[in-house]
């Protein structure tokens, strides 16, 4: 039952997420550097931070649903690869608009960060179309699941080998050399758990939805109703 | 005029990267009020479905 504490937790993330916001734009200090543009950081970063963590999550679901075939686990490495394709087009837009503020281009693609976030996006885009080309259910959550663990592997892979590139042109907001001032970190970490709050609540929302229709689909059956089996990227 | 002078520099970009995001939100609620209407229409169909057997 995915809908039982979904009332509390979303007055939980929305309550996370106000304050986050309200912190970001009247408590956190002014950036020496940026100026006010840095608030931008408060939500753009996040977002790229728990949507690439969705994704991984999206594998680690995989490898659940490949090592017990319940097919339940391909439902929801389907939906945390979903809710975190929504973020990723979040934080490709806020950053491009941080981009044309700060260095005058919407893009530049000779950075890495922005570059290897965009493949990554990219990759996971193939992920509904793949599963849509395939008819059948089971080969299509078998398949859906491979790819899901493969892409989920690229993207650690990925984030540490942009880490280790020269290009130091994108800001780094974690790293060991970091000097945030404490709140700065504050903020940032009250965002961070309201962008994942605000995660786990739609991935719930979105899971109950499924769960709803899986049911009024069996119930149909039952009654003998007929039921469209059309084709669908969604698990069944 | 007077709150265009009091803004921060770069206060545009800043609020429009929020209003992204907020409307992204906005989207995705849409969406699931949109499936809900369907999941409603589907419960009165059945509804009617076993109230027609009964």
């Amino acid at each position: 039952m995915y809908g039982k504490g979904l009332r509390t937790l979303s007055i939980a993330t929305a309550l996370t997420l106000t304050g986050a916001f309200a912190l970001a734009l009247f408590y956190a200090p002014m950036d020496a550097d940026q100026g006010f543009l840095q608030k931008i950081f408060y939500l753009h970063v996040p977002m790229a931070i728990v949507s690439l963590c969705g994704f991984v999550a999206g594998g680690v679901f995989a490898i659940q649903h490949l090592r017990s075939g319940d097919r339940r686990h391909d439902l929801r490495s389907y939906v945390a690869i979903h809710m975190s394709l929504i973020l990723g087009v979040g934080t490709l837009v806020t950053g491009s608009i941080w981009a044309r503020a700060s260095w005058g281009h919407w893009w530049l693609w000779d950075e890495p960060t922005l570059v290897s976030f965009l493949i990554v996006f990219l990759l996971y885009a193939c992920y509904q179309p793949l599963r849509f080309a395939i008819e059948d259910p089971d080969r299509q959550a078998r398949y859906a699941s491979v790819f899901a663990i493969v892409a989920g592997a690229f993207v650690p892979l990925n984030f540490m080998v942009v880490r280790m590139a020269q290009q130091k042109v994108h800001p780094r907001v974690l790293s060991a050399s970091s000097n945030l001032p404490g709140e700065m970190w504050l903020v940032f970490i009250v965002s961070l758990l309201g962008m994942t709050l605000l995660y786990i609540t739609l991935w719930r929302y979105e899971m109950a939805a499924k769960n709803v229709r899986g049911q009024i689909r069996k119930l149909r059956r039952r009654l003998g109703a007929d039921v469209v089996a059309g084709r669908s990227a969604a698990p069944q | 005029m007077i709150a265009a002078n009091t803004l921060p520099d770069n206060s545009g970009y800043v609020a429009a990267a929020y209003l992204v995001f907020l409307a992204l939100l906005l989207v995705y609620v849409s969406i699931m009020a949109i499936r809900l209407a369907r999941v409603e229409r589907e419960l009165v169909e059945l509804n009617a479905d076993t109230e027609g057997r009964a």
